[in-house]
C-alpha cells in the first residue's frame, strides 16, 4: 500500500471540499473494496477522507411517501429495515444476495454503488486494463471472458458492475443525492448515474471530482411481488453470473432489471412493457443490443430462463 | 476481491515456519515505522514515507492507545501492535473470514478496515470471548464437537458464529429467509448461508455446523 495522509471529515460539505483540496483523494466508509484495491496498489490515494462520522446513517420517511436512505447506512441495516422488507422487498433480497455477513456489516449504501468491477484483468496488475491503466488495452477481450458483460460494452472494456444492491435500486427508480465541493446539492436518477465505458472506461459515474453521495432516495412503494434471483457459481458468497430484479403486479405488468450483464444495472423501458407477454418477449427487449464472446454467450439464455423462473414464482406468490 | 475464488484461497503451503518468519518481519517493520515518527512526512500529493497517526479504541474491555502507520489494518494493529495473535491473517482480502472480530458487537473482516477508522470503538477478539479457564459456550462447543482440524480458521469461525446467532435474534434476514416480513429462525440452511464468509480449508464444516447448532439450541 502507498502511504497516505488521513483525516476524519465532520460535515458532508467539508468532506467534499477536502476532496477537492487533495487531488486523488478518496472517501472511505466501509472500506471493504477500497482497502482491497489499495493493498494491490490499483487505488493509490495520497489522502483518505474518513466519512464515517458524518451521521448519514439514518433511514427516514419522505414527504412523498418514500424513503431517504443515508449514504452511510450499512448494507445489513438497510436489508433488515422493517419498511424496506415490507415495501421494497426487492432491495432487501438483492442486498442479502451479495457478499458475506461480515462484509454487509461494513459496506455502506454509497460505497456499494461506487464499488469497482471484479473483472480479473482489472485486478491483475500484470495484465492490460483500460479501466486501471487508460490506454493499456483490454486483456479481457480475447481473454477468459465467461464472467464479462454482454451489454453496454465497448472495444475498450467489457467489465461488469458487481453490485446486487444497485440492481434492486434501479428497478425501484432510486435517485442519488449528492453534495459538491462548492456546497451545492443535486439529485441524479440512478438510471443516469453510471457511464458506459465508451472510450474512457476509467470514468464510471457522472460524479464530479470531490462530489460526495449523501443519500439514496426511494419513491413511494409500488406494491407487487418483489423478487431477486441471482445465478452464480456457488450457492453463496459469489458474484452474479446474471441476476434478475423484478416487481410483478397481479395483472402481470411490472418492471425488471438485470445484474451481472453490463457495466451498470441494466433496465430497458420497452422490456417492462413486455412483462405480461412472458420471459422470451422480455428477454428479447432487454438483450436486443447484446454483444457476446463465445465464452459469455450463455448469459443470454440464462437471462431468459431466469426471467421465466422469476415470472413463474411471481404467479405462484 | 472479497468473494472467494478457488484459486486465491490460501493453501497449505503457508507453513508454520513461513508464518513465523512473516510475523517477525511484520514486527521489524513496526519498529521501523516507530523510528520514522520523528521525521516529517514528505509534502506533496504522494507522501513517500509512512504517515503516523494516533488512535485509541477498546479491545476486550481494555483501552488501547496506539501510534500507527495510517496504512495499518485493524488486523495488523491487533496482531503486530497489541500482540493479540488469536485473530488470524488468512487471505488478507476479505475472502476467508479468518480475521473476523467483533466491532460494537458486530462481526467484521478486520483485514479490510484501517485501525484509524476505529477511534472509540469497542473491539472484541477471540481472546475476549473466553479464556482457557472460562471458555465461551461457542469455544467449548467447538472443542467438544472437534470443529476444526488445523485450527487456523477457528477464531474467525467462532467470532463469526457468536455474532451470527445474535443477527438471527435481531431479525436480520438472509438470502435463504423465506418470508422477509417475519422473524428468521435458526436452522441448517440459515446457518450455512450466514456462515459462508468463513472458509475452512481442512473442510471441518460438518463439525463446525454441529458445534454452532449445539450452542444455538442451548440459547434458543
Amino acid at each position: 500500500m502507498k502511504p497516505f495522509t488521513y483525516e476524519r471529515a465532520t460535515s458532508p460539505a467539508g468532506a467534499a471540499a477536502a476532496a477537492l483540496r487533495h487531488p486523488g483523494a478518496r472517501f472511505v466508509a466501509g472500506g471493504t473494496n477500497l482497502l482491497d484495491l489499495m493493498k494491490l496498489e490499483i487505488e493509490t490515494p495520497p489522502h483518505l477522507i474518513d466519512v464515517n462520522g458524518l451521521k448519514l446513517d439514518a433511514i427516514e420517511s419522505t414527504d412523498d411517501g418514500g424513503l431517504r436512505i443515508g449514504a452511510l447506512v450499512r448494507n445489513t441495516d438497510l436489508a433488515a429495515d422493517e419498511r424496506v422488507r415490507r415495501d421494497y422487498g426487492v432491495l432487501s433480497r438483492a442486498l442479502v444476495a451479495g457478499a458475506s455477513g461480515q462484509l454487509r456489516n461494513m459496506a455502506t449504501t454509497a460505497g456499494n454503488l461506487l464499488q469497482r468491477t471484479r473483472c480479473p484483468y482489472f485486478y491483475d496488475t500484470n495484465q492490460a486494463c483500460n479501466k486501471r491503466s487508460p490506454g493499456s488495452g483490454c486483456a479481457a477481450i480475447g481473454g477468459f471472458s465467461r464472467v464479462h458483460a454482454v451489454l453496454g460494452v465497448s472495444d475498450t472494456c467489457i467489465a461488469t458492475h458487481p453490485s446486487d444492491m444497485a440492481v434492486g435500486l434501479r428497478v425501484l427508480d432510486a435517485v442519488v443525492e449528492t453534495i459538491r465541493p462548492d456546497g451545492t446539492v443535486r439529485t441524479i436518477p440512478l438510471a443516469e448515474f453510471y457511464r458506459l465505458p465508451g472510450k474512457e472506461p476509467q470514468l464510471e459515474t457522472v460524479l464530479d471530482p470531490g462530489e460526495l453521495i449523501t443519500a439514496v432516495l426511494l419513491p413511494k412503494p409500488v406494491g407487487g411481488v418483489h423478487l431477486y434471483q441471482k445465478v452464480r457459481d456457488r450457492a453463496s458468497y459469489a458474484f452474479a453470473l446474471i441476476s434478475v430484479a423484478a416487481i410483478v403486479q397481479k395483472d402481470g405488468t411490472g418492471r425488471v432489471a438485470l445484474g451481472g450483464v453490463a457495466p451498470k444495472p441494466w433496465r430497458v423501458e420497452e422490456a417492462d412493457a413486455e412483462m405480461p407477454n412472458g420471459a422470451r418477449a422480455v428477454a428479447a427487449k432487454l438483450l436486443a443490443q447484446a454483444t457476446t464472446t463465445p465464452e459469455n454467450a450463455f448469459k443470454l439464455k440464462l437471462v431468459e430462463r431466469t426471467l421465466a423462473s422469476v415470472l413463474a414464482e411471481a404467479k405462484g406468490a | 476481491m472479497n468473494e472467494p475464488s478457488d484459486s486465491e484461497i490460501p493453501s497449505g503451503e503457508f507453513s508454520r515456519r513461513k508464518f513465523l518468519l512473516t510475523g517477525a518481519a511484520g514486527a521489524a517493520m513496526t519498529g521501523l515505522s516507530r523510528l520514522n515518527a520523528q521525521e516529517q512526512p514528505t509534502p506533496g500529493p504522494h507522501p513517500m514515507k509512512p504517515i503516523l497517526t494516533r488512535v485509541s479504541f477498546t479491545v476486550n474491555e481494555k483501552m488501547a492507545e496506539l501510534e500507527v502507520d495510517t496504512r495499518t489494518t485493524l488486523l495488523d494493529a491487533l496482531r503486530e501492535h497489541l500482540h493479540l495473535t488469536g485473530t488470524k491473517k488468512g487471505c488478507d482480502q476479505g475472502q476467508c473470514g479468518a480475521c473476523t472480530v467483533l466491532s460494537g458487537g458486530r462481526r467484521i473482516n478486520s483485514c479490510l478496515t484501517l485501525a484509524v477508522m476505529h477511534q472509540g470503538d469497542k473491539i472484541t477478539t477471540i481472546e475476549g470471548l473466553g479464556t482457557p479457564d472460562r471458555l465461551h459456550p461457542m469455544q467449548r462447543a467447538f472443542v467438544k464437537c472437534d470443529g476444526f482440524q488445523c485450527g487456523y480458521c477457528t477464531p474467525g469461525q467462532i467470532c463469526s458464529a457468536v455474532a451470527m446467532l445474535d443477527e438471527i435474534k435481531a431479525g436480520i434476514p438472509s438470502h435463504v429467509t423465506q418470508d422477509l416480513t417475519s422473524a428468521p429462525a435458526f436452522n441448517a440452511a440459515e446457518m450455512r448461508e450466514r456462515m459462508s464468509g468463513n472458509l475452512c480449508r481442512c473442510g471441518a464444516y460438518c463439525n463446525i455446523a454441529e458445534a454452532i447448532t449445539e450452542v444455538a439450541g442451548r440459547s434458543a
